[in-house]
């Protein structure tokens, strides 16, 4: 704990480094996992195959992914974005896939009905009233991400858990400690923030329109 | 309630429709709809009866193109619907539908002027055509405009609902079923709504609905529809008084005579046309 007093400042520098690796990753995650996720909820089959590769990817123990990549990618912050954003797609896709699968389908007639054009309908119907599922998604993924980056020091990535890994080479429990309990705090407050946008999202659009 | 003269819509006029030969068969055979040919005048108010599975819901989803039909021809004030943009066409008649579809994630207000904000109106134009349109179907614009669609009742939602589908003054207003999912006594007042509204700006109305006393007390013209063909298209009077054929005898049933009440009053209430 006091390795935390002592050094502020390098564990600030770290703290950075693991948020700015965690927000890259996820932005990029989002980027492919958006069209994904649409391509998932239009066509059940191509979805389908879809999340089953992604759960494939999933499934790899982190360690292992870091070490195919290294060999393909090198060592560096790039690699574990690479791995970080691959982790994220599964709960990604899925949970937006889901959540647009869930939008009432009166909404959608009437949307239709009413003249939207199909993008139209997605960007102002649909994914609004999927939000509350995006953001779950969110969620669950920026705390997997938050974990998983700290295996990323193992490649070079920086992060918090360069701290970890240092500590278990100098035999210094303090700054394992400092490092660990940064990560578990980030990860905690990145889920009450987003809990909370999820509560709020929900309070308008999963009320269901009561014929 | 707060509708003054001042804010009561103009009339709009209503446009007529042509169904030519109108065919529906889905791609696993089925046919739907069948070689339909109806006439609605421009200002009418027609109704379209049937049994469920009857074909009348797709029927009526030929004429703003969320069904195409596969044989026939829909013309709108004699343009073929298909030679306009579906998106366009849409944006020019209302729709309502039996589980009205707000958009839970908007207000009222922003429900009832989703159509103009699609079609480019400016902010204070929408807004003052949303008041006058809360006002049309009898919501307090002040008390409703911010609430959100979970905040109304069934029927309260349902207003909200034929005030969206009349926000841009379509000529053509289509309702699939629009009264189906409330208690009896909120669908009388919100029959007794619409055929106000049908009379103050004459826009054109085609109504589906299976409730053979619903069509009875709305319709200019009740259009039996029985196996995706139109059994008998006529007054609510005639249908009851001659069904063309023992279809219609047996859906408008055989206590005909008690249904000539539900008919007789909302026909002498009617403003002579």
């Amino acid at each position: 704990m006091s390795y935390i007093f002592r050094h502020p400042d390098i564990v600030a520098v770290r703290f950075g480094e693991h948020l700015l690796l965690t927000f890259v990753s996820l932005a990029i995650a989002l980027a492919i996992a958006f069209p994904l996720g649409v391509l998932a909820a239009r066509r059940p089959r191509a979805g389908a195959i879809t999340l089953g590769i992604l759960n494939v990817i999933y499934t790899i123990p982190s360690l292992a992914l870091l070490g195919i990549l290294v060999a393909i990618f090198g060592l560096g912050t790039p690699t574990a974005i690479v791995a970080l954003v691959a982790y994220a797609q599964m709960i990604l896709v899925r949970n937006v896939a889901e959540g647009l699968r869930g939008v009432s389908p009166a909404a959608l007639d009437a949307a239709d009905g009413l003249g939207f054009t199909p993008f139209g309908r997605l960007v102002r119907v649909e994914i609004p009233l999927a939000l509350p599922a995006i953001i779950g998604g969110i969620r669950i993924a920026t705390v997997s991400l938050i974990g998983i980056a700290t295996v990323a020091a193992w490649i070079d990535a920086g992060g918090l858990g360069a701290l970890v890994f240092e500590g278990l080479h100098q035999d210094d429990p303090d700054k394992i400690v400092a490092g660990s309990l940064a990560a578990v705090v980030l990860a905690l407050v990145a889920d009450a923030v987003l809990r909370a946008a999820e509560r709020w999202t929900a309070q308008a659009a999963l009320s269901e329109v009561e014929g | 309630m707060a509708s003054s003269a001042s804010n009561i819509p103009s009339p709009t006029g209503g446009a007529r429709i042509e169904l030519r030969g109108v065919g529906v068969t889905y791609a696993g055979g089925t046919t739907a709809v069948r070689d339909v040919d109806l006439d609605i005048a421009a200002g009418e108010f027609a109704v379209f009866l049937g049994p469920s599975g009857s074909g009348k819901s797709t029927l009526l989803r030929t004429i703003n193109r969320l069904i195409e039909p596969t044989s026939g021809t829909v013309l709108i004030d004699g343009v073929d619907v298909r030679t306009l943009d579906a998106v366009t066409l849409r944006r020019g008649i209302g729709y309502v539908i039996q589980a009205v579809g707000l958009f839970a994630h908007l207000t009222i207000g922003t429900n009832v002027g989703v159509v103009p904000a699609l079609l480019g109106w400016d902010r204070a134009r929408i807004a003052r055509r949303v008041d006058e349109l809360l006002a049309l179907v009898r919501l307090d614009p002040a008390t409703y405009r911010d609430r959100y669609p979970r905040q109304l009742s069934g029927g309260e939602q349902q207003r909200a609902g034929v005030a969206r589908a009349l926000a841009a003054e379509p000529r053509v207003l289509l309702m699939d079923e629009p009264f189906g999912a409330v208690d009896a006594i909120v669908r009388a007042s919100l029959q007794d709504e619409i055929r106000r509204i049908h009379r103050d700006l004459g826009t054109t109305i085609v109504f589906v609905t299976h409730d053979v006393d619903e069509a009875l007390r709305l319709a200019d013209r009740v259009v039996v529809i029985a196996g995706g063909e139109i059994a008998q298209a006529d007054t609510p009077a005639r249908v009851l008084a001659a069904p063309a054929n023992e279809t219609v005898r047996s859906l408008v049933g055989i206590d005909a005579e008690s249904r000539g009440f539900a008919v007789a009053r909302p026909l002498l209430d009617r403003e002579p046309r």
